[in-house]
């Protein structure tokens, strides 16, 4: 049974909401975000949370993911705490911010927290954020589990202080979304800082970014040396050195689940902690020459290990031998099957099972826009829908296969651009309103800019969708926003996606093909989700 | 004491209500658990699950192995099979029959039931239906629900306080409609 401790009650948390909470206690003044699963329950948990709105915590979706950053970073230049999550091709969006807080260097505990999805439940890649903490010279932080999740972020915030960079907590979907009792620590009110007294730390011109430079690469001793010391990351040790196991963050369960009764019988590294503990890696590789290493994400810490010249004394296992599979999430089978457990007999469903994708919802507005889309093009076999992020990205699926890209948020006007500066035509492009705000504006300057030949067709729904219905900043307000740009407004047009409307839809978007410049469709109905919660 | 339980369904049949009031009833009882979710573009209309994991020990995977769930409770009857390489051997499927067709070339639903049938240790009842009788035809999931219950190593008050708990802010009346479809769940499975 678990143990009754009454000193503070257990909770049945999501690995993002125990982070979330986390944050709360550690006393954050703001947390900032854009929706994105797996990460999307971080900003929302804070958004519910009764602490958040007494203590006045900042608590709204940004436009994206840069904004949150840096708004997070001017958080902690006023010297208090803050928290900033999205998923892992979030951070891409909020690479710069990211990679120059580092240079800067934080004032407030800044933490930055990144859901990373192998085998892509929900996204274009399944890219491993370790990578850019370790491409900032940043600490990161990837728990193992829930109540983890909750400590780390504890710590990433005390740590951040003391180092005074910005901190990278890590996880994957598969912990993200998963529920398990966690018992949080007693909160703390961590006095505001003063404000910055060198007017040179956050002027990165040259001059400063060196010597900046310089002071991050000083923190490096100290970063590894909290790796090897600081007692999360840790050696279980054992007496079969036929093999070594490394299991990084969520790989430490999966490993746990194999041996359900008794301690793993092989020495294990577990790493919750980076930079990678070089140490305790080379001690671990020193008495065992077969290692195994469980990672779920890319095979960072065991390309690590490979380094350029291979021990020829060492056999390493793991990803890029065939071990575990090179692609997609770990898993309790693919574990089991890697240190050499019989697999459970093989069952497979009848044939009678069908796969099921997902659908756009009986009623969607984007269902009427796609239909009327496909029949207009249909006259236009050379023409294209370039198209975006977001539940409208279905109609690339049966029934409509109505579009040809869906590459990255923001991309579909800007490929749009790039393909009809190459002569392609007509060159749509389909956008939610949501990323639309995100990354669609700049894109759409750069069209106007040039009068380039393209239609842009935003599907405002009201809404962020596909993530559960956040807050979309610019609804509403499209036709003025892209009138304000420079469309000229004879050509930003508003359409109703109603199947009454079909016909006059059909006609507008003609018109906007014929049109040799910069077209706008604004198509409007709430999303039948957001309409039906009322 | 271990006990996992594959939850399956489609995206919007409220699969995480079933979970979390699971979760709950785990909780009270002092249990161990891990409760895992699916979100984002599953959810829509497509196949969704949630893997529950009951111990009185620490629970170390948040996904259950294949081989080794205990029930797969489903509220749809094609997704009930599509889970059956995790199931144990002689585990138990317990299955709304009603079938969800929002996709093209669903099977005959004939078809389905008999592979459901073919189990060795199966329910497949109408919840609908059944929910419909008692007043309540949105409590599909806690008709399937109580079905489950009498082979949850849970107390069934334990499971009615967590039904309780889920659906207070909504008024004394709709915890109780809810636990009354709960309670003809439990009775029919506990029909000889």
């Amino acid at each position: 049974m678990r143990p009754n401790n009454t000193q503070s009650t257990p909770h049945l948390l999501l690995a993002n909401e125990a982070i979330a909470q986390a944050a709360l206690n550690a006393g954050i003044s703001g947390a900032y975000a854009y929706p994105g699963t797996p990460s999307t329950e971080i900003l929302e948990y804070i958004q519910r949370a009764p602490e958040a709105s007494a203590r006045k915590v900042h608590r709204e979706w940004s436009v994206n993911e840069k904004t949150a950053m840096e708004e997070a970073l001017g958080m902690s230049f006023a010297g208090r705490r803050a928290l900033v999550a999205m998923k892992h091709v979030g951070l891409n969006v909020a690479a710069d911010p990211f990679m120059n807080a580092a240079v800067t260097g934080v004032n407030g505990g800044l933490v930055v927290v990144v859901a990373d999805d192998p085998s892509m439940h929900s996204s274009q890649n399944e890219q491993d954020s370790r990578f850019y903490a370790q491409f900032a010279r940043v600490p990161l932080f990837e728990p193992s589990n829930q109540q983890e999740a909750y400590e780390l972020t504890r710590q990433a915030f005390d740590i951040s202080e003391e180092l005074r960079v910005p901190i990278v907590v890590r996880i994957t979907t598969r912990l993200a979304h998963s529920r398990a009792d966690v018992t949080p620590a007693s909160p703390c009110s961590p006095a505001p800082r003063p404000l910055p007294t060198d007017a040179r730390q956050y002027v990165l011109i040259p001059v400063n970014a060196r010597r900046n430079y310089e002071a991050l690469l000083d923190k490096q001793p100290r970063m590894q040396e909290l790796a090897e010391t600081a007692g999360h990351n840790e050696v279980l040790d054992a007496a079969d050195t036929s093999l070594g196991i490394v299991a990084c963050g969520i790989g430490m369960n999966y490993l746990r689940e194999c041996y359900p009764d008794t301690p793993c019988p092989h020495p294990v590294l577990k790493i919750v902690q980076y930079p990678a503990p070089r140490q305790l890696l080379a001690q671990l590789t020193a008495r065992c020459r077969k290692v195994l290493v469980l990672e779920d994400g890319y095979p960072f810490v065991e390309e690590l290990l490979r380094g350029v010249i291979a021990p020829a004394d060492h056999a390493i296992c793991g990803r890029l031998d065939g071990t575990l599979p090179r692609s997609g999430e770990l898993s309790p089978e693919s574990v089991s099957r890697a240190l050499g457990f019989p697999p459970a007999p093989a069952v497979e469903p009848p044939a009678c099972v069908r796969p099921r994708p997902p659908v756009l919802c009986a009623g969607c507005p984007h269902i009427d826009s796609f239909v009327f889309i496909k029949e207009v093009m249909a006259a236009h076999p050379q023409g294209r829908v370039f198209s975006d992020i977001g539940c409208y990205a279905l109609g690339a699926l049966p029934p409509f296969e109505a579009i040809c890209s869906c590459v990255d948020m923001g991309a579909s006007i800007t490929m749009a651009k790039g393909a009809a500066d190459a002569g392609l035509h007509p060159s749509l492009a389909v956008i939610g309103d949501s990323t639309f705000t995100h990354s669609g504006l700049t894109g759409l300057l750069d069209a106007i800019h040039e009068n380039a030949a393209i239609t842009v067709l935003i599907l405002d729904n009201g809404t962020t969708g596909m993530t559960g219905g956040q807050t979309s900043i610019g609804t509403g307000r499209l036709a003025e926003m892209v009138i304000g740009l420079g469309v000229a407004p004879a050509h930003v047009r508003n359409a109703i996606p109603l199947k009454k409307q079909h016909a006059e839809n059909m006609a507008m978007l003609r018109e906007e093909i014929a049109h040799p410049g910069v077209s706008v469709i604004i198509a409007r109905r709430d999303c039948i989700q957001t309409a039906r919660k009322g | 004491m271990t006990y996992d339980i594959l939850i399956a369904g489609v995206g919007g049949q409220g699969i995480l209500s079933i979970a979390t009031v699971l979760g709950r009833a785990v909780l009270q009882t002092g249990l161990h658990l891990k409760q895992s979710e699916v979100h984002g573009m599953a959810q829509r209309g497509g196949s969704v699950q949630s893997h529950l994991r009951v111990s009185d020990a620490p629970v170390w995977s948040d996904l259950i192995p294949r081989g080794q769930a205990d029930m797969i409770l489903s509220m749809e009857p094609m997704e009930a099979l599509r889970y059956l390489p995790w199931l144990k051997p002689e585990g138990w499927i317990i299955a709304n029959q009603t079938p969800i067709q929002n996709m093209t070339g669903y099977p005959p639903v004939a078809e389905v039931w008999d592979a459901i049938r073919r189990q060795r240790h199966h329910l497949l009842f109408d919840a609908q239906q059944l929910a419909q009788q008692n007043q309540l035809p949105r409590a599909v999931n806690m008709a399937l629900l109580g079905a489950a219950s009498p082979f949850l190593p849970l107390p069934v008050s334990a499971l009615e306080d967590a039904i309780a708990a889920q659906f207070h802010r909504k008024g004394q009346t709709t915890v109780d409609a809810n636990q009354v479809v709960f309670r003809a769940g439990r009775a029919l499975a506990q029909q000889p």
